[in-house]
């Protein structure tokens, strides 16, 4: 137990044994999995219909925003490249799908059905998303299915900034679904209810920009150093079947130990960036 | 069967439950694991237990050995007190499910207390309620299987 605190030595046996778990999760899941194929097939006609409109008008307006989207993407890189600061690199995404399969009853805990032997390279530490919002990392990654921690579980911590004025924070998690804590914000700091939080990049591990959390509730006690500060998380964590996974370097995966620096597959493409840097 | 036993056990301690019903989901493993160390303890050890324990484990992701731990720990007092337990009357192998469960609760409390993140105290004490409520129903159902297949 010791060793599976402090060390990751026994990972291996652990992802051993998840393969052994993994058809009782499948069989767990099969009904789920059932349910919604044949919500699928028995829709009606109509349904299908007014379905299909709603999702023509959707994707009409995301269209319309995308053009301004690229405009005011490619206006950024010239910005930043006029600057001379680091330019932010696309990221790359996988769609993966969530089990329906209950784990530790006193954590906040998914599986998803993507593992190492699936082809894409996750990593342990990678942050994940729904279509809403910021829901989480992976933590243990084994042959089939991979098991991640939501950001509302009571020892993940969140970087954040108020996406209005940039203020920076951390948002840990509380072990309930819908709620956020913010620590340490002084009590006359900028911060409403009502604000958005977004992810601030800081620690390398989540990418920067993502909307984490919305700010329901601010008390202010004079007698106390610091403002108790609550948010609701944007991500639908209990209702959410798929996810997206993020690389935030786009190709290179982080350093484990720090992530902030990028492992690199060979020495020759570790010491291009350097170049880069002082030819500029 | 106990094979068979042991899959259903672990697949009902993953069925998705609602997060209310979460907390009051009776221990499945643990009760097929008690039932055939009382009725087989030539058959199911603590060996048995110990690896039980750590399939349970990675199978909701919590620190790999506490449950390996804990049901080592309860096999082994139910085949210590089998032959005692055999001859309760049902309600009273009820509250010794019950004094087991909460012994098994208290070791992971410890266990998750030293790593800092203790849960409430009544979740688990909710949980080897039920486990005891359950008993019964698990006891007979059981038996019923075991006297089928002539297990002994």
């Amino acid at each position: 137990m010791t060793l599976d605190h402090r060390t990751t030595y026994v990972n291996s046996i652990r992802s051993g044994i998840a393969v052994l778990v993994y058809p009782f999760q499948y069989l767990v899941n099969f009904p789920a999995n059932v349910g919604d194929w044949a919500s699928e097939s028995f829709s009606s006609r109509k349904q299908l219909q007014e379905d299909n409109s709603t999702l023509r008008t959707q994707n009409l307006i995301l269209t319309t925003q995308l053009q301004k989207l690229n405009f005011i993407e490619s206006e950024n890189i010239h910005l930043r490249n006029l600057l001379e600061s680091s330019k932010r690199v696309g990221e790359r995404i996988l769609i993966a799908e969530l089990l329906s399969v209950d784990m530790d009853p006193y954590k906040q805990q998914v599986t998803i059905n993507k593992g190492s032997l699936s082809g894409d390279d996750i990593y342990p530490g990678q942050p994940f998303v729904d279509a809403k919002g910021v829901m989480g990392r992976l933590v243990h990654i084994s042959s089939l299915s991979s098991t991640a921690l939501l950001i509302t579980d009571p020892s993940h911590v969140l970087p954040i900034q108020v996406n209005r004025n940039g203020l920076r924070a951390i948002a840990k998690g509380t072990g309930s679904q819908t709620r956020l804590e913010i620590p340490h914000i002084p009590n006359n700091a900028d911060i409403k209810v009502g604000d958005l939080l977004v992810t601030s990049g800081l620690g390398c591990v989540f990418p920067v920009g993502y909307p984490a959390a919305v700010v329901v509730e601010i008390n202010i006690d004079p007698s106390l150093p610091f403002a108790e500060v609550l948010a609701e998380p944007i991500a639908e964590l209990d209702r959410s079947s798929e996810i997206l996974l993020v690389w935030p370097g786009g190709k290179a995966k982080p350093n484990p130990s720090n992530p902030c620096q990028l492992q690199t597959e060979s020495p020759a493409e570790a010491s291009e960036p350097v170049k880069e840097k002082t030819a500029s | 069967m106990i094979f068979l036993s042991f899959i259903v056990a672990f697949v009902l301690s993953m069925l998705p439950l609602p997060q209310l019903l979460q907390s009051v989901r009776p221990e499945f493993v643990s009760i097929v694991l008690i039932y055939w160390a009382i009725a087989v303890p030539n058959r199911v050890g603590v060996g048995i237990g110990w690896i039980a324990g750590l399939i349970y484990d990675v199978s909701i992701d919590a620190l790999l050995g506490q449950h390996a731990l804990t049901f080592a720990l309860i096999t082994y007092l139910a085949i210590k007190l089998h032959q005692r337990i055999r001859v309760f009357p049902i309600w009273q192998q009820a509250l010794t499910i019950f004094v087991l469960m909460m012994l098994q609760g208290t070791v992971i409390l410890w266990i998750r207390g030293m790593l800092g993140d203790a849960p409430p105290l009544s979740t688990f004490m909710l949980s080897a309620f039920s486990t005891a409520l359950f008993w019964p129903v698990a006891y007979l159902l059981l038996r019923q299987l075991r006297r089928y297949y002539q297990i002994n």
